[in-house]
């Protein structure tokens, strides 16, 4: 039997297949997760059309879409996840097996991100053909290490409320819910973050989709610099600071609700 | 190597329920376990049998590392389960009835696959494994379905399939047959049986409410009820301390209010009614034969009518009885 690190890799690994290969199985949640976020993309793009907003936009409201899917992937996927899994008697075996719980969040979250990837690149790839976007990348690099980097502070997030959902989040569904659009709004998924002001900007980053969308912008098309809200390096060095803070928050929760779980015997007990 | 696989000592564990809105801030304290001292050595199958809520399940959560005690010190496989639940955890397993644990999306292969992989097991002898179990319990033509589809049998059969493997040197099984039909359950207890007869270092602790289910398969069992052991020791040991005493089981017609003035009646050592559809079941445990006579002349004088009658051997739930004071289900009814 591995132990250490072989066993922290076997366990990501392990818990990311059944996003990964198990989720493909439901066909019907693979159209309704693409075919739903596309619905709202036409939306904007035929309000945008409408008011004869400049080409640009059209494609803010693609990518906008396309970072639908792994919001709702992380507070529907995450953020829930460990007090679906208590439910159905998984969390128990979790912490009484020799594995460690942060490699199951993990494993959570690269499954979640990987599977919901392919759903994204259905959406912009859809979005582009039917909309007939056009990109003006200007920086291959840093446009994938924006992504990458927005994803792990954005499943960091996920990883977060995961445990505080579970000590706290009785109210889960209603809470999931209340994150769902103001979010949406408010990180300027389908229009540049700027037009809220600094302040609210400002703000509004703690959510990694905002700085993560903003940079993304300004990578990938030619208005996009002039709507920054900020610069491009001040936001990954933000994202590298979220992603950190995030993941450091969720491993100190994690062992706060495995002790909290020990101590009160509740937190694993389906019957409460 | 400590011989024991299980020890406990002065274990006892007290929940601490939060009261109403009004009353925030106020705990009330409800024990679950008191003053448990148990010893399972390597390579036993050790019976818990209680009701519910005897506190069954609350030592089983504190030996898999779950819960942590109030009170007292746990071992298992010679580490203390609250000071080091790291080397213990995988030592362990644990297969509870009602299970519906792994992943509905998966099949069976992939969901024991999957619990291989957070215990370490490489690829090979996962599948190794999984093929020599799941043929031991039949399910070896359902490994590529997925779990959702399995009936509730089935998905206990995966279960106890999970939890076998990993080749625990001990195992948990908080009652593995509940809910499963006649059939199932008989055959998860014939691969429990020959588990532990192929494999003599193993140890496995079981918890039931069944009766007939500890007297088939444990070594020893313990009676517990309201979180205190009230006896330990084989089943043969524990049915003899009702060796000099009668038991009779009796069907007789409605008795409603006649019931109580039976315990009182020369040479009754204890009686247990059961009210049923059209009928009364009375379990008497008495001083010697000729007791029953006074309980017939007792039961006809209020005209009920005498159905069936039966002296038998004592039986587990016997001890129970004996021990408790009450039957099975109404300790359930009262718990």
């Amino acid at each position: 039997m591995d132990s250490g690190w072989r066993l922290f890799l076997r366990t990501i690994f392990a818990r990311a297949y059944p996003r990964l290969i198990g989720q493909q199985r439901e066909k019907a949640w693979l159209f309704f997760e693409t075919f739903l976020p596309f619905v709202a993309v036409a939306g904007y793009v035929y309000v945008y059309r409408a008011m004869q907003a400049p080409a640009d936009y059209i494609g803010f409201a693609v990518i906008g879409g396309a970072m639908t899917a792994f919001w709702l992937n992380v507070i529907w996927s995450m953020s829930a996840q460990l007090y679906w899994e208590k439910d159905n008697g998984n969390l128990a075996l979790y912490i009484m097996a020799p594995n460690s719980l942060m490699a199951i969040l993990l494993g959570m979250a690269l499954g979640g991100m990987l599977a919901t990837t392919l759903r994204a690149a259905v959406i912009i790839i859809v979005g582009i053909l039917a909309f007939h976007v056009s990109f003006s990348v200007s920086h291959f690099g840093a446009l994938f290490a924006v992504f990458l980097i927005t994803m792990s502070a954005l499943y960091g997030m996920g990883m977060l409320f995961a445990s505080m959902f579970l000590l706290y989040g009785r109210n889960m569904w209603q809470i999931n819910i209340a994150m769902q659009e103001p979010i949406y709004f408010i990180s300027g998924l389908y229009f540049p973050e700027k037009t809220f002001g600094a302040a609210i900007s400002l703000a509004a980053s703690i959510v990694p989709m905002t700085l993560g969308m903003d940079a993304m912008r300004q990578l990938l098309f030619s208005s996009g610099p002039a709507i920054g809200f900020l610069s491009v390096r001040t936001e990954i060095l933000a994202l590298v600071v979220l992603a950190i803070a995030f993941v450091t928050a969720a491993k100190y929760w994690l062992d706060k609700m495995e002790r909290l779980a020990i101590k009160e015997g509740t937190l694993t007990d389906r019957r409460r | 190597m400590n011989s024991l696989a299980i020890e406990t000592e002065d274990l006892g564990r007290v929940y601490k329920i939060r009261g109403n809105r009004k009353e925030k801030k106020q705990f009330k304290e409800r024990v679950a376990l008191s003053g448990v001292n148990l010893q399972v050595p390597r390579g036993e199958l050790f019976g818990l049998l209680g009701p519910n809520g005897a506190g069954k399940t609350s030592l089983i959560k504190i030996l898999v590392t779950l819960l942590a005690p109030s009170s007292g010190r746990a071992m298992v496989a010679g580490f203390d389960v609250a000071k080091d639940p790291k080397s213990v955890r995988p030592l362990i397993n644990m297969v509870s009835g009602g299970e519906s644990s792994g992943y509905g999306l998966l099949t069976v292969r992939e969901n024991l696959w999957l619990f291989g992989q957070f215990y370490g097991l490489d690829n090979k002898t996962t599948q190794q494994r999984t093929d020599e179990l799941l043929e031991i319990v039949g399910l070896k033509d359902r490994a590529n379905t997925k779990t959702s589809d399995l009936s509730t049998g089935l998905r206990q059969k995966m279960n106890i399939v999970r939890g076998f493997l990993t080749m625990p040197e001990v195992i948990f099984l908080d009652e593995p047959t509940l809910g499963l039909d006649v059939g199932a359950g008989r055959e998860v207890r014939q691969f429990v049986r020959n588990w532990i007869a192929t494999k003599p270092d193993r140890t496995v602790l079981l918890t039931t409410h069944y009766m007939a289910e500890a007297e088939d398969l444990c070594e020893r069992v313990a009676i517990i009820n309201n979180g205190r052991v009230m006896a330990c020791d084989s089943p043969a040991n524990l049915k003899k301390r009702l060796r000099s005493e009668t038991i009779f089981h009796l069907e007789v017609s409605p008795l409603d209010g006649a019931f109580p003035d039976l315990r009182n009646l020369p040479g009754v050592r204890k009686a247990v009614h059961t009210p049923l559809d059209g009928k009364s079941e009375l379990e008497l445990i008495l001083a010697s034969d000729e007791a029953i006579s006074g309980i017939i002349a007792a039961l006809t004088s209020r005209q009920a009518r005498i159905l069936n009658l039966q002296k038998r051997e004592p039986t587990l739930e016997d001890v129970f009885v004996d021990l408790v004071g009450m039957s099975l289900a109404e300790a359930e009814k009262n718990g």
